[in-house]
């Protein structure tokens, strides 16, 4: 318990570090409420596939197939869209195709879901391998579906869901927020948040705890999917296109934000709260580089270099403390 | 046979054996030895990749960053030859001396720092990556030297095709296959290859029969270094190109080569014949399928069901075996 309050210290502090810096760095240009939006803009896609990986991961799995799950029911849902009402073509929106393309696009990334959770729960396969396979192949089916172009051109509301905003709140931070609530609501109040954690701790004594490691594992990998498919939606709004391979930058990115969060790689432990502060250092660092000119590639060197500089304090304040235990 | 049955490669076998009966019977020149030595040549740089990432996995960790520890090698390796000049040997002394200081900066964060291997190479593979691209601007160079272009066209023997076109062994394939047979004596006849086994096997085990784990730890991901910086030096001679972003992104198709071949991502398992075949199922299933005119979209499809069907077929056995074992304990 103690170490995981100061974990989150040292989180609170990186952030609240890396806040500064940027701040002497970039002047009153870094404060301004412009760049404030523009970081709740771009901050909720990595958020989403995160969530969609850290559940995983407190599971003591993994979750590769992610962006492609996310590619493919973008690309369902744009399909839907551009075929049944295109702006050019000066059709009339209509709210029973938008909710259908949505909905179908967050059936097929439950279903892949289901896929991952059958083959590592059932069938047996270490999550690493299974979801690089269905990574893999989700990926292959989509560059069949577009034949690797670009599927452009998606009605206002779904834009909207996007580029809108609300109260002077950018709409995706909105979904974000609430999907975070939820998860973490799902995490640490219901019987399946603690039997994730339990599972992801300790399987052997999870299984003689009574708990049927197999129907809980499908449903992590089944959540996870869920997510993918809502940044999915937050994605293809925001690029107002689908493709089978956007943002896959993104797959090992999200594992480095969940394990900055405080989640640990070999499960049973993290925390949404840990994993939001996490996005916000990341978010921080990457828009006021950008502002300052620096080049994208130097803000993806410095991302890991801090993820590796706070792992490291992590295990350096965690073997002071047990030596001050001990002696 | 009953030996044979139990072992995982054997399964390889049959299936590289049942996709190249398939190939071939679509398309006959599939199983030539031009296309055989075409193909050995091309997948050169994955196969030496594999023995590295092969010795990671046996010793209970992974390691993501070997491409770009692969294209920082190389990208020096091009730099350094184009402005200092030199010959081969300098070539590849020079990225061999990156990969292994690299891979050196790998063992250190995961052994004193106790931070997982997968999350340390994840966060390494950004920084060399990142800063590499910073670095060269993310150009290509062409403009390779001409004792550089000679040394890939290298055959070790030459045939000649009916239309008088030469084809044979590339010397880049001995180079792999050199790099196989040493890491195999290293795995099976060497005290520090029983050990690498040990430590994947049991971590606690292997301390307590007296292995020095740093050791072993800068052995390993030194080793992965110095196949990223052979590796990347062959992959810049087969496309005679340095292009600073082909490589990176690969990373999970090795594995999952290796994989294949029945290495255990636990640890403890896994030979290098393995990794041959799995190597092998992945080059003839992509040759194949452009052989026999499948549309190119259609690759990863084929891939991903192959993984999936393979790795779940080898974890139902071992289930089944596991089952056994629990029902005979009870007898």
């Amino acid at each position: 318990m103690y170490r995981r309050h100061s974990e989150t210290v040292i989180l609170i502090l990186a952030m609240v570090g890396a806040f500064l810096l940027m701040w002497i760095l970039n002047g009153t240009h870094f404060v301004q409420i412009d760049n404030f939006q523009s970081m709740a803009f771009q901050l909720p896609e990595l958020g989403l596939l995160s969530l969609a990986m850290m559940v995983t991961m407190l599971t003591g799995g993994i979750n590769l197939s992610i962006i492609a799950s996310a590619n493919l029911s973008g690309i369902i849902t744009a399909m839907i869209l551009t075929y049944y009402m295109n702006p050019e073509a000066g059709g009339g929106v209509s709210w029973g195709v938008i909710v259908l393309a949505i909905c179908a696009g967050l059936l097929v990334s439950a279903l892949i879901g289901l896929l991952n959770g059958f083959l590592v729960a059932t069938v047996d396969i270490s999550p690493i391998l299974a979801t690089l396979g269905t990574m893999i192949l989700v990926n292959g089916l989509a560059i069949v579906l577009t034949k690797g172009y670009v599927i452009s051109g998606l009605p206002d509301p779904v834009r909207f869901v996007g580029n809108g905003l609300v109260l002077g709140i950018p709409m995706p931070m909105i979904v974000f927020i609430a999907c975070a609530a939820l998860m973490a609501l799902i995490l640490n109040r219901t019987p399946t948040g603690v039997n994730i954690h339990m599972l992801g701790s300790n399987p052997t004594a999870c299984f003689f705890a009574g708990v049927n490691n197999p129907a809980v594992l499908i449903k992590t990998y089944l959540l996870s999917g869920v997510y993918a498919g809502i940044a999915a939606i937050v994605m293809i709004s925001r690029f107002n296109s689908a493709k089978a391979d956007y943002g896959e930058s993104y797959l090992l990115m999200t594992v480095l934000a969940s394990v900055l969060g405080g989640t640990s790689a070999s499960g049973g432990f993290g925390r949404v709260s840990g994993l939001v502060i996490a996005l916000i250092i990341l978010q921080m660092v990457s828009s006021g580089l950008n502002l300052i000119g620096v080049s994208n590639f130097l803000t993806i060197a410095i991302w890991g270099m801090i993820i590796i500089l706070v792992m490291v304090v992590n295990y350096l304040t965690d073997q002071y403390q047990r030596r001050r235990q001990t002696t | 046979m009953k030996k044979l049955l139990a072992r995982h490669e054997t399964y390889v076998l049959l299936a590289i054996i049942l996709f190249s009966a398939i190939i071939t019977s679509v398309n006959p020149s599939f199983l030539t030895l031009e296309n055989l030595f075409d193909l050995l040549r091309s997948y050169s740089m994955m196969g030496i990749f594999a023995v590295g990432v092969l010795i990671v996995l046996i010793s209970g960790g992974i390691d993501i960053s070997f491409t770009a520890v692969a294209t920082v090698a190389a990208y020096a390796m091009t730099v350094i030859s184009i402005n200092y000049g030199g010959n081969m040997l300098t070539a590849f002394l020079i990225a061999s001396v990156i990969g292994i200081a690299l891979g050196l900066i790998n063992a250190v964060v995961i052994y004193f720092f106790n931070i997982p291997s997968i999350i340390t190479t994840i966060a390494t593979l950004n920084v060399y990556y990142g800063l590499l691209t910073v670095v060269s601007g993310g150009k290509w160079i062409y403009a390779l030297p001409d004792w550089f272009r000679s040394f890939s066209d290298i055959k070790v023997f030459t045939l000649s095709s009916g239309e008088g076109v030469g084809y044979g062994l590339s010397l880049v394939t001995v180079i792999w296959f050199v790099i196989v047979a040493l890491a195999w004596v290293l795995l099976r006849y060497t005290l520090l290859g029983r050990g690498l086994y040990a430590m994947g096997g049991n971590v606690a085990s292997a301390r307590r029969a007296g292995f020095n784990l740093f050791f072993l730890h800068v052995f390993v991901y030194c080793f992965m270094g110095l196949m990223a910086g052979i590796g990347g030096v062959v992959q810049v001679l087969l496309v005679q190109t340095m292009a600073p972003n082909s490589m990176v992104g690969k990373e999970l198709d090795v594995i999952a080569a290796v994989v294949l071949g029945g290495a255990s991502l636990a640890g403890g398992t896994g030979t290098l014949f393995g990794t041959l075949l799995g190597v092998a199922l992945i080059a003839i299933l992509s040759n194949g399928l452009t052989l026999m005119r499948v549309p190119s979209f259609w690759y990863n499809v084929f891939i991903g069901l192959v993984i999936i069907v393979s790795v779940g077929f080898s974890a139902y056995r071992r289930k089944s075996k596991e089952r056994r074992a629990i029902a005979v304990e009870v007898e």
